[in-house]
């Protein structure tokens, strides 16, 4: 029982930031704008929330950073795709390097620097039930702030005019358009949206997950919370389950190995993009309807004057 | 529009030709290529404290440049050219996969000095240096064996290569040594450096009931689990201390500074000749961490058993070593296996309940 309640935990620690990531890119792919550079917006936020954190004492001011960061760097995306109407894949990988790039730079000055990592939550009763109380009463903030994330961009999505809205700049731009709604404006503050959620996803890394900050600490994690929107069907409450399908995955092949299960562990490792191929083929085959995907994603908008 | 890039080449080439000759003159120009950024602990910061430690030795007689975040394979090539046109006559390339690249710019400029870290190609002009951590190795399974309450050491590997796997068979030479029925966990977390997976890994290998923890991947995150479990565990490259003050036992620290003070010594001398040097505690070619965190006769038998390493008399992979399949290994080079077998190890020995990934 401990040994599964320990699995559980280091489950939803490692699905966090995947959720995180992954909850930002599916409003921005909604709006209807691909930003391929999610890995580059959250090594940003990886090295400006350490920084943040490291500098001020706090995890709180550490995670702002590392949200402002990802944003910033998400409207210079906003900037060159919906301003100057440049390529979108391009735009995004191009951000990704820079992102890169310019992590190593910020993070430069406090490599190897240690910070106490952010606190799991005691709430006393709770927190102290057998089993579940330290699941679901005594992780750190981030984890449970993520799901809440989720059901809020749920409720938004379908429940809410401004949702609406939003999908409907996602799969048809130019009715969007007719209608009068500022398509441009709406798509920017979903890739905003996108950003904050990027740098809030690598800022997790360095704050509570592992509390050093190293260049390329992100570890190909944004190219995963890509997968996983796509995994979703674009849809938040499939967002959630492949977050922790994704982080099982990842967790029980470790543990597997452990165990001495005669894997060969370079499949387990490769299981979780596995596992993507599969469901994608699955969710087209049980739909007939054709694909779930936002109509307009990744086509450039320019409105007529 | 064509005559001023004419120009602009002519000056450039002419200012380049003109620096490469004033510096010729009076210092020997040594270039470095490292894998990774510089940073505050790992592979490429050991090279670079060497690196800092030629400055410091010979002062103004030598000027070091460096090149980071050179990716492996081709692209090295054009990076190693780059410092080779700088003027630099001697060239170490810090990574194995720099290999095939140095050794194609070798053959291109022949009056220029190459060292090739842990590779096997050489040429007249390219030498290679490596060392033998898997003596570090097997002082530390014999420390896992003292520390451990539930005799169950955990392994982060990286990937399944010689290196690694001689690292494995060493540590439990070492452990099996104190304690026959030592119990090894190996997890594989194919990177040399992701510190979320090698977090995890450690977290599982814990989990699991391992309560002494070796790594063989870049970042100090399993250190640091360790330290918030209260558990043991060993650093890798680098002293990680700091992730572990309670945690950490002893590290194997890459310690290049004499082999590049001595090989910048014979270029300097004009007797710089191409080597195979494969180092270990005798000519430290890699160090020990001190020995903390463990009580005294512990610490007592790591400092023996580094001295007996050190002096030739202990040999880690002393004959007969057992295979798996309880058969001896074929004994190529006396009492111990020749350093062929180590180099090109792919078996575990006998007390290790796991198999090779893939074979």
């Amino acid at each position: 029982m401990a040994l599964v309640e320990a699995i559980i935990l280091s489950v939803l620690a490692a699905s966090t930031p995947l959720l995180l990531a992954a909850t930002g890119e599916l409003v921005t792919e909604r709006a209807g704008v691909l930003n391929l550079g999610v890995e580059g917006m959250m090594i940003v936020g990886a090295a400006c929330g350490f920084g943040g954190a490291w500098l001020s004492g706090s995890i709180i001011i550490g995670a702002l950073c590392g949200i402002v960061a990802g944003t910033l760097l998400s409207l210079i995306f906003a900037m060159m795709t919906l301003g100057l109407a440049v390529n979108q894949v391009a735009t995004g990988l191009a951000l990704t390097i820079l992102g890169i790039g310019l992590s190593g730079l910020i993070g430069a000055g406090f490599v190897g620097e240690r910070i106490a990592p952010a606190p799991h939550l005691h709430i006393p009763v709770l927190t102290d039930i057998p089993f579940v109380g330290r699941i679901l009463f005594g992780e750190d903030g981030f984890v449970y702030l993520s799901l809440a994330l989720v059901v809020a961009v749920w409720w938004f999505l379908y429940r809410t005019r401004a949702g609406l809205v939003l999908r409907a700049c996602g799969d048809n731009h130019l009715s969007a358009h007719a209608l009068g709604y500022p398509v441009l404006r709406i798509r920017m503050y979903a890739v905003m949206f996108g950003g904050a959620c990027a740098g809030l996803a690598g800022a997790y890394l360095p704050l509570a997950y592992t509390p050093f900050f190293i260049p390329g600490m992100t570890a190909g994690r944004g190219w995963i919370a890509l997968a996983l929107t796509v995994f979703a069907s674009w849809r938040p409450g499939w967002l959630v389950i492949g977050a922790y399908l994704f982080g099982a995955v990842t967790i029980l092949q470790l543990h597997a190995q452990g165990w001495g299960i005669g894997i060969p562990s370079q499949f387990m490792s490769s299981l979780p993009y596995l596992a993507t191929v599969i469901v994608l083929v699955l969710i087209s085959r049980a739909r007939t309807g054709g694909s779930t995907a936002p109509a307009a994603l990744g086509t450039v908008f320019v409105p007529d004057r | 529009m064509k005559k001023h890039l004419i120009a602009a080449a002519a000056v450039l080439l002419a200012t380049g030709m003109g620096l490469s000759t004033a510096s010729a003159a009076d210092k020997l120009k040594v270039g470095f290529i490292y894998l990774g950024p510089v940073g505050d602990l790992g592979w490429t910061y050991q090279h670079d404290l060497a690196r800092q430690a030629l400055a410091k030795e010979f002062g103004d007689a030598v000027e070091t440049t460096f090149l980071e975040n050179v990716p492996e394979g081709p692209d090295a090539e054009r990076a190693i050219e780059q410092l080779v046109r700088a003027g630099n006559k001697l060239v170490f390339t810090t990574s194995f996969g720099y290999m095939d690249p140095t050794l194609k710019v070798a053959k291109k400029y022949p009056n220029v000095h190459f060292e090739h870290c842990s590779g096997y190609k050489r040429d007249k002009n390219m030498s290679t240096y490596s060392a033998r951590w898997y003596q570090g190795r097997y002082i530390q399974g014999q420390i896992a064996a003292k520390m451990s309450k539930s005799g169950v050491l955990g392994y982060i590997g990286s990937f399944p290569i010689p290196e690694v796997v001689s690292g494995i068979n060493a540590t439990m030479l070492g452990a099996q040594s104190v304690n026959p029925n030592m119990k090894v966990k190996i997890i594989w977390v194919n990177s040399w450096f992701d510190p979320g997976k090698e977090a995890d890994a450690a977290k599982a290998l814990l989990d699991q009931g391992a309560d002494v923890i070796t790594q063989h991947t870049d970042s100090p995150a399993p250190m640091q689990i360790v330290s918030e479990r209260g558990k043991f565990a060993f650093g890798q490259d680098s002293e990680m201390i700091k992730f572990g003050p309670k945690a950490q036992l002893t590290s194997i620290l890459d310690t290049w500074a004499p082999y590049y003070i001595a090989r910048v010594k014979a270029e300097l001398a004009g007797t710089w000749k191409q080597e195979d040097t494969w180092g270990g505690l005798d000519t430290k070619m890699f160090e020990m961490a001190p020995y903390t965190n463990m009580p005294d006769d512990v610490k007592k038998m790591a400092e023996d058993t580094q001295a007996a390493l050190a002096s030739g008399k202990l040999q880690p992979f002393k004959c007969p070593v057992v295979g798996q399949d309880g058969k001896d290994v074929e004994c190529k080079d006396g009492d111990h296996l020749a350093d062929g077998q180590v180099l090109g190890m792919n078996f575990y020995v006998k007390g290790i309940d796991d198999s090779i990934p893939g074979k």
